[in-house]
């Protein structure tokens, strides 16, 4: 690894430099594309072409043919595969948006106003919902519980609220946000599972949507933050100046700056959601199954099916991966602002 | 706590300054940040003492339903040292001498650790008791892997955890920056590279892992007359507890790679000119460059990168769920797929101990190395 360096190009390496990079670059390029390759061949393969051993190229080695394509996509599981296949387009954009929307302007909060939260109205805030629970579970009704716990609320806000010294500032609000991501999910998932039980969601979007959006907020939060605060706060000044009301500022000042960020943790988070296994395996069972959980029970019911299994992915992967390609320069300069700042 | 995730002062200059005070502003600034605090509050903060509720306690199926019977510490305690202590802990071994010598050099350097810091008198109650607390897991952790490796051992969920997350995270880190020194090179054809090597981290963790299953598969796999050559058609991977985990430990790396290269990328490419310059003129060689230039400018972004996978990583479930199922035997199960087989059985309440006992250690882990490694790196940088 001997290269000459030239003011000129600092970066640019000589021919046996430009060699080995190559080699080294090609492998990697190898290592990534064979796999997938691999599973682009499989899709075309009959079952006996799988079972008969490794078959490379198509139309050399073997004759492809489209009975798995046609089996998931019009055949007997057409319905199954559509269903889920828009199960998780919609959960994933929609909690995608929801969690942009929630987060950036909470991102955007913690970045241009302070907040003082006292500690001791967090606290009481606290015990009210616990003492909804406790009312709800001696078994009085859940709405009287609620009512009788926003009163209790307001009335120690009105009246003690104010003689509480002990506040806390925006960097704990947004390290608290942000440290929920450290939270395994196996920790949240049983009580959340019991929660959409209660309530009558389980196996719906919305169930998926909201768990997904309390997921992913704290990513939003984070990223989004750190790209506010490389924004100028004169042309919000001006804005303001100008009678803009806050709102306003935010959605027509602000944001149309941060495009690069946002569009970077877009699809950070989409990726997140689209990809997502543990949360869908507990809450959904059929009807609002995603595909991460239709691929990864292939395997219980009809054992290694590898050509139907091969279309499945690919079928959910070319989404997501179309996007990322014509996305890739703002992803990895919105995630740099991320990890810089951080 | 608050010094673990970087705190930084707000600009409090904010436009507020013009129009402070009144009941309506504030209720408007408070609308951005509470619809989020309340859903967080929702989904992570209730449930989470919800599961730790649930934890001490044991389903039980009554007439017309289930109830939760208290059982104290049981299900910790059960996993620990009871009935599940091979299965979440290990097989313990009988450590030889080198062993011995291993824990006793690993004991001497903690406690040398923890006295320096002391000494220094920089320290404060909470700092000090945090190291200790890392102390003592850090000690346990090499009491583990010493005992379960040796002789009649054998590793538990913990440690395989421990073995993806570290092993994991330093081959991806290593792979990562390399491939990005290589792509910030100015040769033709860059563009093409950095859009391939994105690819593996948009693919779902499950696929990834059938498609792996696919490709390690020695007797109907496109490498079948490599292992037909070794003589190895019919050996299959999974039967063996370190082939297995290597397998889901490659997977993984194919996958994740992708995030560091990005980001060590985007990083070495807005990286100043000027000190690069400086050195080629004062006659630096590529090495020296890269060891006292590039590399500590590319500190901070990498003490970053490594704690946003290192708190993803502990959650790993689906490449061993879907690859092996967990075995052989449990060979290669990850606390959080464990949490997700003892929950199919109905045992709830250990699950949730499970769970606990993982929070426990990323919250650990993570926070002691945002507070120990980054911010000491933030401070020298």
């Amino acid at each position: 690894m001997k290269f000459q360096f030239t003011s000129k190009s600092l970066y640019a390496p000589g021919l046996p430099g430009m060699i080995l990079s190559y080699v080294l670059l090609g492998s990697w390029t190898f290592v990534v594309l064979f796999p997938l390759y691999w599973m682009v061949v499989t899709s075309f393969k009959l079952p006996i072409q799988v079972d008969s051993g490794p078959f490379y190229i198509p139309f050399v080695d073997f004759e492809p043919s489209l009975h798995a394509w046609q089996y998931i996509l019009v055949g007997d599981l057409a319905n199954d595969t559509r269903r889920n296949f828009i199960n998780t387009v919609v959960v994933a954009t929609t909690s995608t948006c929801i969690a942009m929307l929630l987060g950036s302007a909470a991102a955007y909060g913690l970045t241009r106003f302070n907040y003082r939260p006292k500690l001791g109205m967090v606290l009481a805030f606290i015990l009210c919902v616990l003492l909804v629970i406790v009312l709800w579970r001696v078994g009085v009704p859940l709405s009287l519980g609620i009512l009788l716990a926003l009163v209790l609320f307001v009335i120690v806000l009105l009246t003690i609220g104010k003689s509480f010294r002990r506040a806390l500032g925006n960097s704990d609000i947004a390290f608290w946000m942000v440290s929920q991501r450290i939270l395994p999910p196996i920790a949240v998932v049983i009580p959340i599972y019991i929660m959409f039980q209660l309530i009558g969601l389980l196996d719906t979007w919305p169930a998926l949507i909201i768990t997904y959006v309390a997921a992913n907020l704290p990513i939003v939060i984070w990223l989004m933050r750190d790209y506010f605060m490389t924004i100028p706060i004169e042309l919000e000044e001006s804005a303001a100046i100008d009678g803009a009301s806050r709102y306003r500022t935010f959605t027509s000042v602000v944001l149309p700056l941060s495009v690069p960020g946002f569009v970077a943790t877009f699809l950070f988070v989409l990726v997140f959601a689209w990809n997502e296994y543990l949360f869908a395996l507990f809450l959904t069972n059929a009807n609002a199954q995603t595909l991460p959980v239709t691929i990864a029970a292939q395997n219980a019911t009809r054992g290694p099916q590898w050509w139907y299994m091969s279309v499945l992915v690919l079928v959910m992967i070319a989404p997501v991966i179309g996007m990322a390609i014509m996305l890739e320069r703002y992803m990895a300069k919105g995630l740099l602002v991320g990890a810089v700042k951080g | 706590m608050s010094t673990a995730i970087p705190s930084r002062s707000v600009n409090s200059i904010a436009i507020a300054g013009a129009r402070k005070g009144t009941r309506r502003d504030s209720l408007t600034r408070a609308s951005f940040v509470l619809p989020a605090v309340l859903i967080i509050l929702l989904l992570s903060i209730f449930p989470l003492l919800i599961s730790l509720f649930v934890s001490v306690t044991r389903l039980q199926f009554v007439p017309g339903g289930f109830e939760l019977l208290f059982v104290g510490f049981n299900n910790y305690y059960k996993l620990l040292f009871g009935i599940d202590q091979g299965r979440f802990l290990g097989k313990f071994g009988t450590p030889d001498a080198l062993g011995w010598l291993v824990l006793g050099v690993i004991a001497l350097g903690l406690v040398y650790w923890v006295g320096r810091a002391v000494r220094r008198g920089r320290v404060t109650v909470v700092g000090l008791v945090g190291r200790i607390v890392l102390a003592v897991f850090l000690m346990s952790i090499a009491l583990l892997t010493v005992s379960t490796m040796s002789a009649g051992g054998r590793p538990g969920t913990l440690w395989v955890t421990l073995f993806y997350v570290y092993v994991g995270i330093s081959i991806q880190y290593l792979l990562g920056l390399g491939l990005a020194y290589l792509c910030a090179q100015h040769i033709p054809g860059r563009r093409f590279f950095r859009v391939i090597f994105l690819l593996p981290m948009m693919i779902t963790p499950v696929g990834v892992a059938y498609m792996f299953r696919m490709v390690v598969d020695t007797n109907k796999g496109p490498f079948y007359p490599v292992w037909a050559a070794l003589g190895m058609e019919n050996v299959s991977w999974v039967s063996n507890p370190w082939s297995a985990r290597a397998a889901i430990l490659v997977s993984d790396i194919w996958q994740w790679t992708p995030f560091m290269f990005i980001v060590l990328l985007a990083a070495l490419e807005s990286l100043p000119v000027e000190p690069l310059e400086a050195a080629v003129v004062d006659g630096a060689t590529r090495w020296q460059i890269f060891r006292h230039i590039t590399l500590p400018a590319l500190l901070p972004v990498s003490t970053t990168l490594i704690l946003i996978r290192m708190v993803e990583a502990f959650k790993i479930i689906d490449l061993p769920n879907i690859m092996t199922a967990g075995g052989p035997g449990t060979a290669t199960e990850s606390m959080t797929l464990e949490g997700f087989y003892i929950w199919r059985a109905l045992d709830i309440g250990g699950s949730a101990a499970i769970a606990y006992l993982l929070l426990f250690i990323v919250t650990l882990l993570a926070t002691a190395y945002a507070n120990l490694v980054r911010n000491q790196v933030a401070v020298q940088y």
